[in-house]
């Protein structure tokens, strides 16, 4: 269940979303062209300041939106309360904050 | 041709909150007939034992409203013909509410949510003092006489599927009532309501499925309401950051 | 037992929207996970990257687009809804955003194949 701050942080997370994911998604498309290969990536990414603050802001937000999204589906459909869906919630902000940053980090990284 | 069928199979849900069970009965279709006519007939000819609510029977207080084929209805105002396909009605008490017996469902959680979103008057003025003049076409009044009209039936409450998941939840019709107060000019206590309003169980919990709408029988937009809720609660929070 | 109400067009928005968001929730952590293959085992990526060529790999991917494209233009709508002076032209907006979201990944899927 929500109150005002974890619905304004879930809306303000979805505001800075929404062009990261426009930009995300067009970028996926361009990349595809022609097949991927991991070097062809980094060869974009590695040492660019601009993609990692693109994908690090991204990273945050989503880990921010995803646990308040999944937390209010336990609430509703699994009936998780209290301490367990406190739980849940910063377990799933904490994952996606460190395998989404070791992500930006290992293709970002100089 | 279609005949219209003789007889109705009707399923109706019986019992306590802790011990329900489903009863069939054969009910004479009839060309106009509304479905309390159905639940009237079971009652008086073949089971004085079914508990039921109704009280002025032409739409108007909204007592009778059951769960009719799996939707909150009126059932004074619901047609037989429009809701059973193939002569079938399955009949059950109002959802999200404890059941008291058979078709009476205990109303008292609905209204207490009603007193918890503080969706009541705060008087200003004594009788003593000049009244309050409103004009009835003040936007702030106009928004507010969308949802006066509310009967405080449970069917919106019924049909949230929000309610259903999340107990705290105060519901469309508590929630309305509360904006409606909202914007009452004369009301005194605005940040008491909007603090009523964000709380676990408050409007931001709404996901705007739209059920509440669909199915309010006088036609209102508990959801619209809710939204302008959200609206206000956002903007007395950044309001206050700015003032902090 | 007693049955929801029967569906709308509204309800049948807030149940994709859900369902959207938890399946890209329950997606991430495996694509984070990959990507991070590419400084450690950039060998093990580059093999996924190939196997990903395969045409049942693109559909699942279309999906995935799609899934973020619909999640993305129903929450903004929810936020119209929202923030916006009311608009009874919701069911529209919700059918618009289903298609804007099919064209996305439409779009997509022609350029992946």
């Amino acid at each position: 269940m929500l109150d005002l701050q974890l619905y304004m942080a879930q809306r303000l997370s979805a505001l800075v979303m929404a062009p990261l994911v426009l930009g995300h998604i067009a970028v996926m498309i361009y990349a595809i062209q022609g097949g991927l290969s991991a070097a062809e990536i980094l060869g974009r990414t590695q040492g660019s300041l601009l993609w990692f603050l693109f994908y690090g802001t991204f990273v945050v937000a989503v880990s921010i939106h995803a646990a308040i999204g999944v937390r209010v589906i336990a609430h509703e459909w699994l009936r998780l309360r209290g301490i367990a869906l406190g739980m849940l919630t910063w377990g799933i902000c904490a994952t996606l904050l460190a395998l989404g940053l070791s992500a930006v980090f290992a293709v970002t990284l100089p | 041709m279609t005949r219209t069928p003789e007889m109705l199979h009707v399923t109706v849900q019986r019992g306590t909150a802790n011990d329900t069970r489903t009863e069939h009965f054969d009910v004479p279709a009839r060309e106009n007939q509304t479905v309390l006519d159905v639940v009237s007939w079971i009652q008086q000819e073949a089971d004085p034992t079914l508990s039921y609510r109704f009280a002025c029977r032409v739409g108007m207080c909204g007592s009778c409203a059951m769960m009719v084929n799996g939707v909150p209805r009126w059932t004074c105002r619901t047609h037989v013909s429009r809701v059973a396909s193939g002569g079938r009605l399955d009949i059950a008490p109002l959802r999200n509410l404890p059941v008291i017996k058979d078709l009476a469902t205990d109303m008292d959680p609905f209204f207490d949510k009603w007193v918890a979103a503080e969706a009541r008057h705060h008087p200003t003025r004594g009788r003593l003092e000049e009244f309050d003049p409103i004009k009835p076409d003040a936007p702030d009044r106009t928004e507010a006489n969308l949802g006066i009209e509310c009967i405080n039936c449970g069917i919106c409450y019924a049909a949230c599927d929000t309610v259903a998941g999340n107990p705290e939840y105060l519901g469309p019709a508590a929630l309305q009532r509360a904006w409606t107060l909202l914007n009452d000019s004369r009301d005194a206590d605005r940040p008491g309501i909007l603090a009523a309003v964000s709380g676990k169980g408050g409007c931001h919990n709404c996901h705007s499925m739209g059920s509440c709408a669909q199915y309010c029988p006088n036609g209102l937009n508990p959801m619209r309401a809710i939204a302008g809720l959200k609206r206000e609660t956002v903007k007395g929070a950044l309001r206050g950051k700015r003032d902090a | 037992m007693k049955q929801p109400p029967r569906s709308h067009p509204l309800w049948f928005a807030f149940v994709l929207h859900r369902i959207s968001g938890l399946a890209l929730a329950l997606f991430l952590p495996a694509h984070f996970w990959l990507l991070s293959q590419a400084i450690t085992a950039p060998a093990r990526l580059d093999g996924f990257l190939a196997f990903a060529e395969n045409p049942l790999v693109k559909i699942a991917e279309f999906g995935l687009v799609f899934l973020l494209a619909v999640h993305m233009f129903g929450g903004l709508r929810l936020m119209a809804l929202e923030f916006l002076p009311w608009s009874d032209r919701q069911k529209t907006l919700a059918a618009g955003a289903v298609g804007a979201a099919l064209f996305l990944s439409g779009t997509f899927f022609l350029r992946a194949i």
